[in-house]
This record gives C-alpha cells, structure tokens and sequence, in this order.
C-alpha cells in the first residue's frame, strides 16, 4: 500500500512538472508537430487494419447468431455500428494504441534516462518532464479522437464488406441497420472515453520511462509495465466511465 | 571559480561523499580523480545540481546554489556547459541540431546567427561536413567532440566533463583532453574534468583532488602528483605496470 501511495505520489508530481509553463513555446510546438507524426500518423495504418477485420467479424458474427427469422437483417449493420462506435473504436483501439504507443513512450524517455539525455536537458536548465511529456500528451489528446473516428468509418466499412461478400446481408439492408435508431451521443461518449484513455496511456508510459534506473533490461522492464499497467487502467476507466456517462 | 564546502550524500543511507571541501579555480583545468566508484561522478552531478545533497554547500561565485529553488537554478544552468560520459547527444536530432538545441532554448539571436554559431563551435571542435549525420552515425570520439560543440554553444563559464577519454583510444583521447584545455583558457571557463586516466592528468591537470571511498585524500598539482606521500593516491597512480616500472628506474 505504502508503495503504492509512493508511485501514485510520484506519478502527480511528475504531471504537476509536465504542466508547467513551457520554456520557449515555439519548441514545444514543433516538437508537438513531431509528435503527431510519430504517436498519431504512424498508428493510422494499424488502427485501420484491425478496425476493418474487427468490423467484418462483428458483422459475420452476428449475422450467425441471428439466423432465426423474426430478426430482420438490418440488425447486423445496427450490431456492427453500435459494436464499433460503443466499445471497439475507444477502449479495444486504445488497448491497442497502449501496445504500440505506450511502449514506444516508456522505451523512449527510458533510453534517454539511461544515456544521460534528460541529465543534458536538466544541466541546459530545461524542465525535461515538459519537454518530453507534454508534446506527446498534447498529440495522443488531440489525435486519439481523429484515430477514434478512422476506426468506426473503417470498421463499418469492413463489415459491410464481408457481410456482403459472404452473403449473409444484402448492401441496402446493412445501409439501413446503420443508420437506424442511431444516438449521436454515442460517439460524444466514444470520444470522451478515447481523451481519457489517450492520457492515460501517455501519462502512465511516460512516468514509467521517466523514473527508469539502470540499463537496456530495465527499460525493457519499463516498457512491458507502461502497457499493462495502461491496459488495466483503460478497462478499469472504460467501466467507470460508461456507468457515469450511459447510466 | 566554484566552492564545494562539507559536502555529505548518500544513496539509501550508504554515505559516497563525505564531508568534500573544495575549490575550483577559474581559467583552469580542475580534476577530479579516483577509482571507479570512489564518488567522483556523484561529486559532479551533485555540483551542477543533478543530484540533492544531504549537507554542504555549493557556492557558484557568490551563489549558494544548492539551496536555490528550480527557476532559480536557470540563469546559472544557463551558464553551464557540460560533457557527459556517453556523449548524452540527443538521438532523434542531427549533429546540427544538437548544438543548435541550447541556442533555440535560450538564445534571442536570428536563425541565421544561431547557424552561424552552430558552425563556428562545429569548426572550432574540428567537425567538418557532418552536420546534417545522426549522432548513430558518428564515431566515439565524434560523439564527445559534438557534445563538446553543443557545451559550448552558449558561451558558458562553467565546464563539466564527466570521463571525457572513456571508449576512446590514446590518440583521440588526447586530442579531446587538448580541446578541453585550449577551451578552458580561450574563454576563461572553470573546467571540472572526472577521470581515471593518468594521461589526463598528466597533460591537463592544472589544478587536481584525489577521491577515495568519498573522502577527499588529496589535493595538488600535475607536478606533485608524482612525488606524493598520500599511499592511496601512489596506489592509484602506480597502478599499471609502466609507471612502476618507471617509478623504480626513478628510485
């Protein structure tokens, strides 16, 4: 518990430096433009790949489940959207983002722990937890929600792919089942949870890197703690957060 | 010029530097050495602030920086310039960059005189036509010279080297303790070398303190270095086979 309550103390003190005023702003912008290539552009590829085949499996799935005629077809493009929008687009894409992003995070400012890096930054009288951490929170805060929104389009798109191709549904029926009894706030609530889940990783990644002590094996170690400790902290928010916002 | 006064730390209630008094004189090459783990890396850092002191002081000038708050630290970190063992080069920027990184952070000049300070401390590190190579790409000795360059780049009074000959062979070693020295005294800097390297010693130590188990033993100059009584600083000086054999021939 007394760890716990250390690490949890540490981890606020290290948000309450990240936060502070930046040192010259034009930096920090650019390195947050760098950070969009490297944290947001690059997970496109990715996040689309798994959302089209997650689609197209959501919808063969239900499709299978609902063969029993007095279920009207257009419930598997309805299932899909509702699938996509609800649950796969925020928390199954972050937890993936948290393998991808948040490793690359931890391993990062871990290695420039490790090689004296951020020593170099400190002695030059930089707040090296602002430089390094709050470009990359500012790009997944932003970003995360725009790789959100690729993941439903694309998702979507896959399952009305392979539903047609398959031949379980015709292209008009899962047209209308996902425009059907469809509730705008539910992407309100996909993107509120895709901000939290966005700063959770980050945070999470980069106070792991940052306290790193030690060589390569650490920083490995680093690593491997920055996704499960972000993928138990996503699933943990995703409950809390869909209780307080569809409740 | 830097004051150390009873300077006491410890890593989970293992003391490693006790009780370290000490001047470092401006205009001049100081050294601190010692065998590996015998604090000297811990001294440094704690001097530029990277590591809390228990106890003691730190008097840049007229400062006591120790007890300053962070923002405060700022205007002298601004005039430090410092050597890491491992080059500590920034691996996602270019050589350019790297020097460039204090300029932009801190300097109000033009882009087109930041470059023109990039290429003169490049020049005067005897880089030529690697500006635009990753630090990955660059030899040991090219590492240390760009962070000598990067140091420098903000004209400051301060510099600390931290092993600046480990990896390197005896030739580019020399040559980056040659810089050191020509730099310390072009710009009249107080410069801390860390090291184990008797070579070192013997080219650049103008002013030199021998640590052991974090106790300062001794405290002298390139020229009494070899006629001391303190036995562990003979141990340590005498320690390969040539300087005893040397010492012997002497005796």
């Amino acid at each position: 518990m007394i760890r716990f309550l250390t690490q949890f103390g540490r981890y606020v003190l290290l948000l309450k430096k990240v936060f502070s005023k930046p040192e010259k702003r034009v930096v920090y912008y650019k390195q947050t433009m760098r950070e969009f290539v490297n944290l947001g552009l690059t997970s496109i590829g990715i996040i689309a790949i798994i959302s089209f085949f997650m689609g197209a499996v959501i919808t063969l799935q239900t499709a299978y489940n609902t063969e029993n005629p007095i279920y009207p077809k257009y419930l598997i493009g309805l299932g899909c959207r509702d699938s996509m929008i609800l649950e796969f687009s925020s928390t199954i894409a972050a937890l993936i983002l948290a393998g991808k992003v948040g490793s690359n995070i931890a391993a990062e400012i871990g290695t420039m722990r490790v090689t004296e890096q951020i020593d170099a930054l400190e002695i030059m009288g930089i707040n090296s937890a602002s430089y390094l951490i709050l470009p990359k929170l500012i790009a997944t805060l932003l970003f995360n929600p725009i790789l959100t929104l690729i993941a439903i389009i694309v998702g979507i798109f896959g399952g009305g792919i392979a539903g047609t191709l398959a031949g379980v549904i015709t292209t008009e029926n899962f047209i209308y089942g996902i425009q059907y009894a469809f509730i705008p706030y539910y992407i309100t609530y996909s993107l509120i949870k895709t901000v939290v889940f966005a700063f959770i990783i980050t945070s999470v990644s980069a106070f792991q890197g940052y306290y790193v002590e030690g060589g390569s094996l650490e920083v490995g170690r680093a690593s491997t703690k920055a996704v499960v400790f972000s993928s138990v902290l996503i699933l943990l928010f995703n409950v809390i957060l869909t209780q307080l916002l569809l409740s | 010029m830097i004051s150390v006064k009873n300077l006491n730390k410890s890593f989970n209630g293992k003391p490693v530097l006790k009780d370290i008094s000490v001047t470092f004189e401006t205009g001049k090459t100081n050294l601190i050495i010692g065998r590996s783990g015998s604090g000297k890396t811990v001294l440094l850092k704690s001097i530029v602030g990277l590591h809390e002191v228990e106890s003691g002081e730190i008097w840049f000038e007229d400062t006591l920086f120790n007890k300053l708050h962070f923002k405060d630290k700022k205007k002298i970190r601004s005039e430090m310039g410092m050597l890491f063992q491992g080059s500590a080069l920034f691996d996602s920027l270019t050589v350019e960059q790297n020097v460039r990184f204090p300029l932009d952070m801190f300097a109000d000049k033009s882009s087109e005189e930041k470059e023109e300070r990039v290429n003169f401390c490049l020049k005067r590190v005897n880089i030529i036509n690697a500006n635009k190579l990753y630090p990955a790409e660059l030899s040991g000795g090219m590492k240390k010279r760009v962070a000598i360059a990067r140091a420098i780049a903000l004209n400051p009074k301060y510099l600390f080297c931290d092993e600046p000959n480990s990896g390197l062979d005896p030739i580019t070693a020399i040559l980056i303790d040659e810089l050191i020295k020509e730099l310390t005294e072009e710009y009249s800097m107080t410069t801390i070398v860390n090291t184990h390297d008797m070579n070192s010693v013997m080219e650049i130590g103008e002013k030199i303190i021998f640590i052991s188990d974090g106790i300062k033993n001794w405290e002298g100059n390139k020229d009494e270095i070899l006629t001391s009584d303190c036995e562990s600083l003979n141990d340590f000086v005498f320690a390969n086979a040539l300087a005893k054999k040397l010492r012997s021939t002497a005796n």
